[in-house]
């Protein structure tokens, strides 16, 4: 009853989304508001309907209606309440509600909050955003259901959720990602109502700047806490492998990164219209192919479990939304192109164009490499991995460029500065790195890319510090206290300086990223109880292993060990693995202790019953991981200092905004 | 990142050097063969089931086998190019981390190499176009107010008076 009720919904979101689509040409063609109106009013309401066949799946999945098979694949009787909540998107066809739940509320915000400031887009707007709607809800509803009954017998128990999905890590992960996801589809589609409209100038651009930095916060924080979730449960030792799945993700990070940056040179100085045009384009459809690429399993990954016949499906709406994107850009190009020139190589322009360049970079080998394996498939019928050795060798020097434009670039001034003012304020910086690189190779550390890489991170760290002393100072300056100042000098420009912050996380992170790359040390061993390992400072004595049951079908194995840091006692860690006994599947969970310089981080990789005071464990020591998560929340803070709406100063710009758009009419642009 | 690769460009050098021990030590006089030695082999291998997972963390019972495989192998004396190659030649490159740089796989190496020529040649040529052309000429401060959004003028001689050049860029 209840799911048949949820299929109707799901259907009848599918049809007003429709619905949508067709009305806004209508009220584009007549040009009448009413139908826009109407139009508008569909799309939004997707939303609701979205929402209450998410809480119709919710009921099912906790009444345990094991009659749906997507309740029976997903959840069990046995399992928590809010895993039962977070089975919702614990699987293909749940996912995808959920997706499309994001992706209304998105639509719904965004319709109604921009309605009075966007009126001559919006037609087209719902328009864009209705096509996305319906091929997503589509999937949900013919392709996908949740809410199918299994044939036959009802089963008396569902198979639990992938066990892989049980960490609370899980819970936050996936909708972190599909929020960035679903968010990069507002700005696609101000920026395809300003090219279908013909409205360039750039009020699509103000209107979608807070989205395309929520959208893109939401993103950050998915592969971050992604990452973690790897170093806890999947145990590895490392956060990151270069998987399909996780560069799916990564990918329009990318693309939106650069056009975070660049979007600011068509702002200050009306350039690069087309070339944004394009990055916002390229996002949306990044997204969809990464969506693709995680749901469709059509490249092998450790996300598998999410895999499915969808291929093709989105394979076509990809193929018609670039050949939408394309015919529009195609049409206004004329209008895109703009008169403004670059004038010098060392501009702010410049090196917004460099960054551009080198995240354009980042993003086509990472690209490349993640669809390589179907490439030579197809043309060699011979399969082939593509991992982390390729990503590294090529990602790396690009990362590097990208850290050290991070600390020069702050530095040009728009239109042209001068070289001799930039190297007098570079100079001591690079001494002062140098300094430290010194330091470095006194201490030992001879990887030269080790120490290129702290090279570059500490000059640019240092610059990036003095942008805020020399703010800060400009202000004292004028009577200001040092507090007083450097909260006004964010206040005044929350994205500049929240910028700056991001680029002193991801600096932080860079450091932490170093420091585990280059410097992780392992080693695995078999004990006998009694028996001890040393790695580095820290020096391990196995206890002995305690089997016991946990939650639902879990058997857990848990290791004790004493762990000593130079001689002192500094506590026991116990990794475990856990099986889940219906499904047969183990899950290895580390333990670590973890310190501001290294995490020692322990997992038992074997042990049974019949040598039971015997275990083999590996042990990785991991030099300053803390500094990528450290550097992530300053990340993750920075991102909200600029994301951060202030109210007075919204009322002025859209004041101003008003006065623009008359502007071109009158100086006829 | 990844896992860590940071022996890599010793890593022909210990192959050699192993070889060259090999050679001389006479057979059975051998260490007994480290978990540490094993992994350092199985971690640029992925077996053909447990996609995307190195063999050296693989939990699965199909990698355990070609864990011990390798151990089997080195205890012998075959070195860790040889094992690779043994796995490649029943399983096919698939079980290479990344593809061999031969045949048609030279293109996953050479293509990054090729767009990265082509862009820096496309990028060199667009910034050499701009300095020829008329446009750009220091901008007319009367054309870029007409322009709707480049407030900011060309920064005069005062460069140096940061406060009021910060006010300036903050007057969105």
């Amino acid at each position: 009853m209840i799911a048949d009720l949820g299929f109707a919904v799901v259907l009848i979101a599918f049809l007003s989304a429709i619905y949508a689509a067709i009305v806004s040409v209508i009220g584009a063609r007549r040009n009448d508001e009413r139908w826009v109106a109407s139009a508008r009013n569909a799309a939004v309401a997707t939303f609701p309907l979205l929402l209450l066949a998410s809480g119709l799946l919710i009921t099912l999945l906790l009444q345990g209606d094991f009659s749906v098979d997507y309740v029976y694949q997903v959840s069990s009787r046995e399992m928590p309440t809010y895993l039962k909540v977070t089975a919702l998107w614990g699987g293909q066809a749940g996912g995808l509600l959920f997706w499309n739940l994001l992706l209304a509320a998105f639509t719904a915000t965004a319709m109604l909050r921009k309605w009075d400031d966007q009126r001559p887009l919006m037609p087209y707007a719902i328009l864009v955003a209705s096509l996305t709607q319906i091929f997503f809800i589509g999937l949900v509803a013919f392709v996908e259901n949740p809410f199918s009954r299994i044939p036959g017998l009802i089963p008396a128990d569902g198979r639990g959720l992938n066990p892989l999905l049980r960490h609370p890590g899980m819970i936050i992960h996936p909708p972190m990602l599909y929020l960035g996801f679903t968010g990069f589809t507002i700005p696609y589609v101000f920026a395809m109502a300003a090219l279908i409209s013909g409205k360039l100038d750039e009020g699509w651009i103000r209107t979608t700047r807070r989205w395309t930095l929520v959208a893109w916060l939401f993103l950050s924080l998915g592969l971050i806490l992604g990452g973690r979730w790897a170093y806890d449960v999947l145990g590895w030792g490392g956060y990151w492998a270069w998987d399909p799945v996780e560069n799916a993700s990564f990918i329009p990070w990318l693309s939106g990164t650069a056009f975070l940056h660049s979007v600011i040179i068509q702002e200050k100085r009306n350039m690069f219209k087309g070339w944004n045009m394009f990055l916002v384009i390229a996002t949306y459809l990044l997204v969809i192919l990464g969506t693709f690429i995680v749901r469709s399993g059509v490249i092998s990954s450790v996300h598998s479990f999410a895999q499915s016949e969808i291929g093709p499906l989105f394979f076509g709406f990809l193929g018609l939304m670039i050949i939408f994107s394309v015919y529009w850009v195609v049409h206004r190009w004329d209008e895109l192109s703009t008169e403004n020139r670059l004038e010098s190589l060392l501009s702010r322009e410049a090196a917004f164009l460099f960054n551009n360049f080198v995240f354009i970079g980042i993003l086509v080998a990472t690209l490349w490499g993640t669809l390589y394996p179907i490439i030579s498939e197809l043309f060699t019928n011979e399969k082939v991995t593509v991992g982390p050795p390729f990503y590294n060798k090529v990602n790396g020097p690009l990362f590097v460029l990208l850290l050290l434009l991070m600390g020069i670039a702050p530095l040009t001034m728009w239109y042209r500065s001068s070289a001799q003012r930039i190297g007098m304020a570079i100079r001591w910086p690079a001494l002062a790195a140098l300094v430290v690189v010194g330091a470095l190779i006194a201490f030992g550390i001879d990887s030269w890319a080790a120490l290129l890489g702290l090279w570059v991170v500490t000059f640019s760290l240092i610059l990036t510090v003095i942008e805020f002393v020399k703010g800060v100072r400009a202000r004292m300056k004028r009577g200001e206290s040092p507090w007083a100042a450097f909260s006004n000098l964010m206040a005044r420009n929350r994205r500049r300086y929240g910028g700056y912050w991001i680029h002193l996380g991801v600096l932080v992170m860079a450091f932490g990223i170093i420091g585990s790359y280059f410097f992780q040390q392992e080693t695995q061993i078999r004990l006998r109880a009694g028996e001890s390992l040393s790695l580095g400072t820290y020096t391990m004595t196995f206890n002995g292993v305690r089997q016991y049951p946990g939650l639902d079908d879990l058997l857990i194995k848990e290791a004790n060990l004493s762990i000593t840091d130079n001689g002192r006692d500094v506590g026991t860690l116990t990794p475990r693995t856990e099986l889940y006994t219906r499904s047969g599947q183990p899950m290895t969970i580390p333990s670590l202790r973890s310190t501001i310089e290294e995490d020692f981080y322990v997992i038992m990789v074997n042990w049974e019953t019949v040598l039971a005071n015997e275990a083999t464990f590996r042990v990785f020591l991991n030099p300053l991981i803390n500094w990528v998560w450290a550097g992530g929340l300053i990340f993750v803070i920075g991102t909200l200092i600029a994301a951060w709406p202030s109210p007075a100063r919204e009322r002025v710009a859209a004041s101003a905004r008003r006065r623009i758009a008359l502007g071109p009419a009158l100086g006829g642009d | 990142m990844g896992k860590p690769r940071r022996d890599m460009a010793l890593f022909p050098l210990f192959v050699l050097l192993v070889a060259g021990i090999l050679f001389v030590m006479p057979a059975g006089a051998q260490e007994p063969v480290s978990d540490d030695d094993v992994n350092r082999v199985a971690k640029d291998l992925f077996c053909p089931v447990c996609e995307n997972t190195p063999l050296d963390t693989c939990p699965t019972a199909a990698c355990q086998d070609w864990r011990d495989e390798i151990r089997t192998q080195l205890a012998v004396g075959k070195t860790d190019a040889e094992i690779q190659q043994y796995f490649v030649d029943r399983y096919g490159p698939r079980v290479l981390s990344a593809p061999p740089r031969e045949g048609f796989n030279w293109l996953v190496w050479l293509l990054p190499v090729a767009l990265a020529i082509a862009g820096i040649a496309f990028f060199a040529r667009y910034l050499g176009g701009l300095r020829g052309k008329p446009g750009a000429e220091p901008a007319d401060p009367t054309f870029t107010v007409t322009q709707g959004s480049a407030q900011a003028p060309p920064p005069a001689a005062g460069e140096d008076d940061y406060v009021s050049r910060i006010e300036k860029e903050l007057r969105e």
